[in-house]
């Protein structure tokens, strides 16, 4: 009998960081220690999405190309339209790859990963997620903005780095948070509340899951707890008897990302676990899912090209109004240019593979190719979401030539010779249609998007 | 096959311009009428007597109609051109060659461009479906591009280059504040201009052309029949027109120090005219002073200065109106702002001028008189994709 699992993952952390403590200085209230990641005015969950998968696929065993996309989130990028195959067209996967959404809530981010593990055939697992909050809110200051990618399938598929062992949910309707369709934050109910109901939930869930794996708890090395409500991990965990072995969470740096958190703090563990390791993946939200997995040997060589960790330690800080403005909490004057148009859906489509694919009129996926910096300008005039555009015209290795825009960037810190690679963006939105295409961004050593 | 021109078979024999502006109480209509009147009151011709109007706007309004409502035309064609910023030079080759065709024996070319009632800043295109990919940079920013690589590959210091496009600005602005018809008629010094703060790469608002209301018109006909209207007609010799096919956007081998496309059109330009030596031969030129470092780098691409050495020339002031050959005259689009249909027409109207010897003493150019050919250079579009036009027009009919 085969055995299903994880063949590669991948993580992605958008550059920007939010420092708590400036949050009171303006809101008069909440804020806290340490930082959040901010997505950058340009991503949304979708691009995150594709980041994070980019990791994942360019780790992946050779030929191995998923039969099927899931996409979890709690942002979408578009309601009534399936968000993933904007992620399936940017990652250039076969169009008989099936691509499907799973929207709405954190726990969407398991089902999404149940559906791939159920089969057949191997499928990209990818959640994504942009947590927002009202200024001054919990969730502003808890909240963190991720993408996490995981390729499944089994091991005729590749050599797994994780083989899954057994998986166990329990169920339960009760409100410790929720959000009406249109509204930008969430509410919450009481903390007590909901610490009991998930520290119930996790304690049956976690019995099930080591039951199905045929796993002693005293075998087990790292608890993961990915947990939309921040006290249930730590009561859960104490509960449980395993305080020692919980994985490290990432909530003084990154935050909670929504669905993206169980693949972000898995693929933190799969970084540092060795191989032969009991990895027991909880989710605490609506429920409590548990997935157990046993890292292999060939975890070492199918890692990622960039950690968790040292995307954590990268990244660089983003003034609080800004990162108001670029989540529409603080509606800044726009240039006094007229806004772009929306793009043509059908000029669209027949470009598809340049415009989501960035495949040029010879094939090359540019996308995967680094470049350097021919000449650049600032554009203090021209419209964009947050100004100034910065702009340069970068030849890429082994030859073409692209104007483009840069992202994550500092315009003092662009350079003629600067090195780049391409990054999938939204550049903007109108008539509610999100304009999706390529950018650049420095190279910065270690932390490598695409492809190896 | 051949470019062979229509050296002197077609004159210019009436013209007319409107003061280039913020026209707040003008319209389309009203731009049209003062400047058609003012060409008909030159040539002492009605609007009847036109055999075929052509009309240059880039977006102030659709079809020959734009024209044939406000003048109230009867049974004439009238035909819209549109060819970017290049737009109001394309209609008066449109008409020159209708008459030398033999199609016509009188024709107006005509260009309008109403810019001011779109309540944003700046030129703004009309929003063509597209999948999206298409840069939405400003033209200040593309055109910002040639000034650090014009520095880079000749050697020169960044301050020394913002000198240069400063000393640039400051020339037109000289000009334009001696010209009625400018939207800026202030003189704004070399240190003023670099004291300003960057809006676009290196690029300040004064390193930008203005944005303004304007049309201008000209009336053409047979050489032959040049005389009934005017004893100092102005003889067509060349018009050249290149539309780029925006492979500088993506050839690595482009290098944003010279648009190919204008050199192309120069040199067809001066083989039509048989100009062998244009800073010699040319008493005066008018260029596309889109933004300071385009009018640099023209300098050399139509062959004013050697390659890497126009810098040099600025600053010793050899364009300057009392220089060895007057770049600007009138205050170039610096001065004039640029209503897209009407700024290849308003060029002419310089040379109209000057050539003619009717430009008011405070800008008449010293080099008419032991030279009579004029130069007007217009172009749409990018650095790496563009459209071109250079015309020569001359006070004598060729020996």
């Amino acid at each position: 009998m085969t055995a299903r699992g994880i063949l590669s993952y991948g993580a992605y952390l958008p550059y920007r960081r939010l420092d708590r403590a400036e949050i009171r200085a303006v809101a008069g209230t909440g804020g806290g220690k340490g930082t959040r990641t901010v997505a950058s005015y340009d991503e949304d969950s979708t691009t995150l999405g594709v980041a994070a998968a980019r990791q994942a696929l360019a780790a992946a065993p050779g030929g191995v190309r998923p039969g099927a996309l899931w996409f979890a989130t709690v942002s979408p990028a578009y309601l009534d339209k399936t968000n993933a195959t904007a992620i399936h067209a940017a990652l250039r996967l076969p169009d008989d790859a099936a691509a499907f959404d799973a929207v709405g809530a954190v726990r969407s981010a398991l089902g999404a990963l149940r559906a791939g593990l159920a089969g057949p055939g191997p499928a990209l697992v990818v959640a994504a997620d942009i947590r927002t909050g009202r200024p001054g809110s919990p969730d502003e200051a808890e909240g963190g903005d991720a993408g996490a990618a995981l390729l499944v399938g089994s091991d005729a598929d590749g050599p797994l780095v994780a083989e899954v062992l057994g998986t166990a949910s329990a169920t339960e309707e009760f409100l410790d948070r929720w959000r009406v369709p249109g509204e930008s934050h969430s509410r919450r109910w009481e903390e007590r509340f909901g610490e009991g109901r998930y520290a119930a939930l996790g304690a049956r869930a976690w019995d099930d899951g080591l039951k199905a794996a045929g796993v002693l708890p005293e075998q087990v090395d790292r608890v993961v707890i990915a947990a939309a409500h921040g006290r249930a991990a730590t009561t859960l965990a104490r509960g449980l008897g395993v305080g020692d072995r919980v994985a490290p969470g990432l909530d003084a740096t990154v935050g909670f990302t929504g669905a993206a958190h169980p693949g972000l703090l898995l693929a933190d563990s799969l970084d540092r676990a060795a191989a032969g390791e009991v990895v027991v993946l909880v989710v605490l939200a609506d429920g409590a899912d548990v997935v157990v997995l046993r890292t292999t040997d060939a975890l070492a060589s199918s890692r990622p090209a960039v950690s968790v960790a040292d995307q954590v330690a990268a990244g660089a800080p983003l003034p609080y109004g800004k990162a108001l403005a670029w989540r529409g909490y603080l509606p800044v004057e726009p240039p006094r240019r007229p806004e772009p148009a929306r793009p043509s859906a059908s000029a669209a489509a027949r470009s598809a593979s340049w415009k989501f694919g960035l495949v040029g009129t010879d094939e090359r996926p540019l996308a995967d190719i680094r470049g350097t910096i021919v000449t650049y300008t600032v554009d203090r005039l021209a419209y964009s979401p947050s100004p100034p555009v910065v702009f340069a015209v970068v030849d890429f290795d082994g030859g073409g030539r692209l104007p483009v825009e840069l992202t994550d960037v500092d315009a003092a810190d662009v350079a003629i010779g600067g090195r780049v690679e391409m990054t999938f963006r939204r550049l903007f939105t109108a008539d509610g249609i999100h304009n999706y295409f390529w950018k650049a961004r420095p190279v910065r050593e270690g932390l490598r998007e695409g492809s190896a | 096959m051949g470019s062979h021109g229509i050296r002197d078979r077609v004159a210019i024999v009436g013209m007319g311009c409107t003061r280039f502006a913020e026209h707040w109480d003008k319209g389309v209509d009203e731009l049209l009428l003062d400047a058609t009147g003012e060409a008909f009151s030159a040539t002492g011709i009605r609007k009847d007597d036109i055999d075929a109007y052509w009309l240059g706007t880039a977006q102030s309004g659709m079809s020959g109609m734009l024209l044939a409502k406000p003048l109230g035309l009867e049974g004439k064609p009238v035909t819209r051109v549109e060819n970017m910023c290049a737009t109001g030079s394309e209609a008066l080759r449109q008409a020159a060659y209708a008459v030398a065709s033999g199609a016509y024996d009188v024709a107006m070319a005509v260009g309008v461009e109403k810019v001011k009632d779109s309540g944003y800043q700046g030129l703004n295109a009309f929003p063509i479906p597209t999948d999206g990919t298409n840069r939405t940079l400003t033209a200040a920013a593309m055109f910002s591009m040639v000034g650090p690589a014009y520095a880079e590959r000749y050697g020169i210091a960044r301050d020394e280059l913002r000198r240069v496009l400063a000393r640039i600005a400051s020339k037109n602005h000289a000009n334009g504040a001696r010209n009625p018809r400018a939207q800026f008629r202030r003189e704004m010094s070399v240190e003023q201009i670099c004291a300003l703060p960057a809006v676009a790469g290196d690029l300040s608002v004064f390193d930008c052309a203005g944005v303004a209301d304007g049309a201008a018109a000209a009336v053409v006909v047979r050489a032959e029949d040049a005389p009934r209207y005017t004893d100092r007609p102005l003889y067509i010799k060349a018009l050249s027109f290149v539309a780029g096919n925006g492979s500088g956007l993506t050839d690595p081998d482009y290098d944003y120090t010279t648009f190919p496309e204008v050199a192309r059109c120069a040199a067809d330009a001066y083989a039509q005219a048989g100009v062998t030596d244009p800073r010699a031969e040319l008493a005066m030129a008018e260029v596309h002073d889109c933004f300071t470092p385009t009018e640099l780098v023209l300098l050399e691409d139509l062959g004013f200065a050697e390659r890497g050495t126009a810098w040099r020339e600025v600053l010793a002031g050899a364009f300057d109106l009392d220089g060895d050959l007057p770049v600007n005259p009138d205050g170039g689009l610096k001065s004039f702002g640029h209503p897209v249909g009407a700024s290849g027409l308003r060029m002419l109207f310089e040379a109209w001028l000057q050539l003619r010897g009717e430009a008011p003493p405070e800008r008449a150019i010293r080099t008419v008189g032991a030279r009579h050919l004029a130069l007007t250079h217009n172009l749409g579009g990018y650095p790496g994709e563009m459209v071109s036009f250079v015309s020569i027009v001359g006070s004598e009919p060729s020996s």
